[in-house]
């Protein structure tokens, strides 16, 4: 696997995004602790990345930093503050960015203009992301008038079709509706409109799931430059442990809920100390063909 | 474009077929409806004999008497049909039955068009609400709308009639107009409106209320289900004003599949009031047809079901036009 890694990440640069101890529950019966005391720090410009099996929470757990949790899933404690942008020039509607937020207090209006403008969110079904009766134009519009109500239509459109070549689709794609797109032109689509404020943070939630390796490959490479690029940080949660060994400067892996194991990319892949994080490793075949015991369940890591 | 034409195509042979099928079924009748025709209006001229026109029209209408070939009478028939005679009533003698029916047609349009019409968006608009506010004391809304609509129509228009009409006198009791007030007939003035719409108040809101419900639970469990859909939650997790993802996102997908339903209600405009037409002795189709055919008047019910069958083709096909307008998707894949 050809590790096209980015330079070794600088621990001492300042944080985006501190989680602090967030528990998230669902409050069904029995209420199901899907996300149990998780602490992580997401520096500026850093891919974190977010792995695990199905179902141990990562993506209750990012939908909990978004403020996108709805009944009965509830978050019953911790903190999520995201720090300001420091040292970078204050300028009009965008003054917001200079703040330090304290996400899960924010209500209502705060929270509508927090979201999208400051973390984005890039879905696992993103198929289905877009609005099937609403123009790719419109549905990139909507985004600017709703959080840059002083832009002109000109100055709009014309971020909207530079969004678009950033990623790679055709401009004229525009005035299409998201069935006449192929998966990855809409994931495409996707990623440059999480991209059009210029957030601070954009969760990628299993973005590539749905496309097959050479898609894939191709769209992932593309939001490596961009990050190079625009200096946001990602946390790209996914199953593909070897992917994030390849892409991410830290990985935590999560398993029930928690993480087990959270360390640089080359340590996990070297060094892993958990032994669930050695059995995720080992169930991959490598290229020789020899391959690992699969994983399932609790009790195998606890008896192991 | 390829697109409008195949439809319109389409449609000009649903139009040849259910026209055709006109002309064929009195031919099919066990009996001559044609000999009857003649004798009824015999008997409704009071013994004098029929001019040879109206016997004409007759059979080109229900059928002649011997001889002529079923191709000939075909062409005949689509003579006369092109030239609006659709044959003289029995039951209304010498009434032709086209004036009948021109005269019957715009108070059914008019009064259930506009209650169809006013349902349908009440319906939609508060199914919308009652949808995004899932979970709140609106929610009650739901049963108490679809009791409403379980409730047999024509008893409760009777209960309206005896309540609001008879014991309080706020409404007027039957009839389109006041025909004491106007002996002559429909005529355009101002004083006929009014009177027109106060006797329309009552038999549309009956109509209203026995079918609002539908059209409620439909978009309400519509919108709950769409709400759910990843493009809503993206439009939220955009950032987008609750205003706008409500509209634009939620209500405008779950109103596509009631936007069908519309579409077929609106057909059966004309024909779905036969019961609204009788408890208020509304002059409209409905109750034309229920004349003709207790009174065995072919030419009439022959005339009424031609008319009936049209306006549900054309209720249609405007809608099939516009549905590609609504939902892009179809458009494409049609």
């Amino acid at each position: 696997m050809i590790v096209e890694r980015a330079a070794e990440p600088d621990l001492t640069v300042q944080p985006v995004l501190t989680v602090e101890d967030v528990s998230i529950r669902y409050e069904v019966d029995p209420p199901v602790d899907a996300v149990r005391g998780v602490s992580f720090t997401l520096h500026r410009g850093e891919i974190l990345g977010l792995a695990g099996e199905s179902g141990c929470g990562k993506t209750t757990l990012a939908y909990g930093i978004t403020r996108l949790l709805k009944p009965p899933a509830v978050m019953t404690g911790g903190r999520v503050v995201l720090h300001g942008r420091a040292g970078r020039d204050a300028g009009g509607d965008q003054d917001d960015d200079e703040a330090t937020t304290d996400v899960v207090a924010l209500t209502g209006e705060e929270l509508r203009r927090f979201r999208w403008d400051r973390v984005s969110i890039v879905f696992q079904g993103s198929m289905n992301s877009l609005n099937p009766v609403m123009t790719v134009r419109d549905q990139l519009h909507d985004v600017f008038t709703t959080h840059r109500p002083g832009m002109r239509r000109r100055v709009r459109e014309q971020r909207c079709r530079e969004l678009l070549e950033l990623v790679g689709v055709d401009p004229a794609r525009l005035a299409s509706f998201p069935h006449q797109l192929s998966g990855g032109m809409r994931q495409r689509v996707m990623i440059a409109m999480a991209l059009a404020l210029d957030p601070q943070v954009m969760v990628m939630d299993e973005p590539t799931t749905a496309l097959d390796v050479v898609v894939q490959r191709s769209i992932i490479r593309e939001i490596m430059v961009l990050r190079e690029r625009l200096g946001f940080a990602v946390i790209f949660i996914t199953h593909d442990l070897p992917l994030l060994i390849e892409i991410s400067d830290r990985i935590a892996v999560m398993r029930d809920g928690e993480v087990v194991e959270l360390g640089t990319a080359e340590q996990i892949y070297r060094a892993p100390q958990a032994d669930y994080t050695k059995q995720l490793l080992a169930s991959f075949p490598s290229l020789s063909g020899t391959r690992g015991g699969f994983v399932r369940g609790r009790e195998e890591v606890l008896g192991a | 474009m390829a697109f409008y034409l195949r439809r319109t195509a389409f449609y000009a042979v649903t139009v040849w077929a259910a026209v055709s099928l006109n002309f064929l079924l009195p031919r099919l009748l066990p009996g001559d409806p044609a000999a009857i025709m003649i004798g009824k209006l015999r008997r409704a001229s009071g013994g004098r004999p029929l001019s040879p026109e109206v016997i004409a029209s007759i059979n080109a209408v229900l059928g002649p008497p011997k001889g002529t070939s079923l191709w000939e009478q075909y062409l005949i028939y689509w003579g006369r049909l092109l030239h609006g005679d659709l044959g003289i009533s029995s039951t209304r003698y010498p009434a032709r039955v086209v004036d009948l029916i021109a005269a019957a047609l715009p108070w059914t349009v008019v009064l259930v068009g506009t209650a169809t019409v006013l349902s349908f968006v009440l319906g939609i608009v508060a199914g919308a609400w009652v949808g995004w506010r899932r979970g709140t004391w609106l929610d009650h809304l739901v049963p108490v709308t679809t009791v409403l609509q379980s409730i047999p129509y024509f008893w409760l228009a009777l209960v309206l009639v005896a309540v609001l009409a008879v014991q309080l006198g706020m409404f007027p009791i039957v009839g389109g107009y006041d025909v004491f007030d106007f002996p002559a007939g429909p005529e355009a003035s101002w004083a006929f409106l009014v009177s027109a719409f106060t006797h329309a108040i009552l038999p549309a809101v009956t109509i209203v209320i026995s079918s609002v419900g539908g059209w409620l639970l439909g978009m309400r469990n519509m919108m709950v289900a769409t709400m759910s859909e990843d493009y809503v939650v993206t439009a939220q997790a955009k950032g987008l004003r609750p205003s706008r993802v409500r509209s634009r996102y939620a209500a405008r997908n779950a109103a596509i599949p009631s936007l069908a339903g519309f579409g077929i209600a609106l057909g059966f405009v004309v024909a779905g009031s036969i019961v609204t037409e009788q408890v208020f002795s509304y002059p409209g189709v409905g109750r034309l047809m229920i004349q003709a055919v207790s009174g065995l008047d072919y030419s009439l019910m022959q005339g009424v079901f031609l008319v009936i069958t049209l306006t549900v083709l054309a209720a249609n096909f405007v809608m099939d036009l516009l549905y590609g307008l609504i939902d892009p998707r179809v458009r494409t894949h049609a």
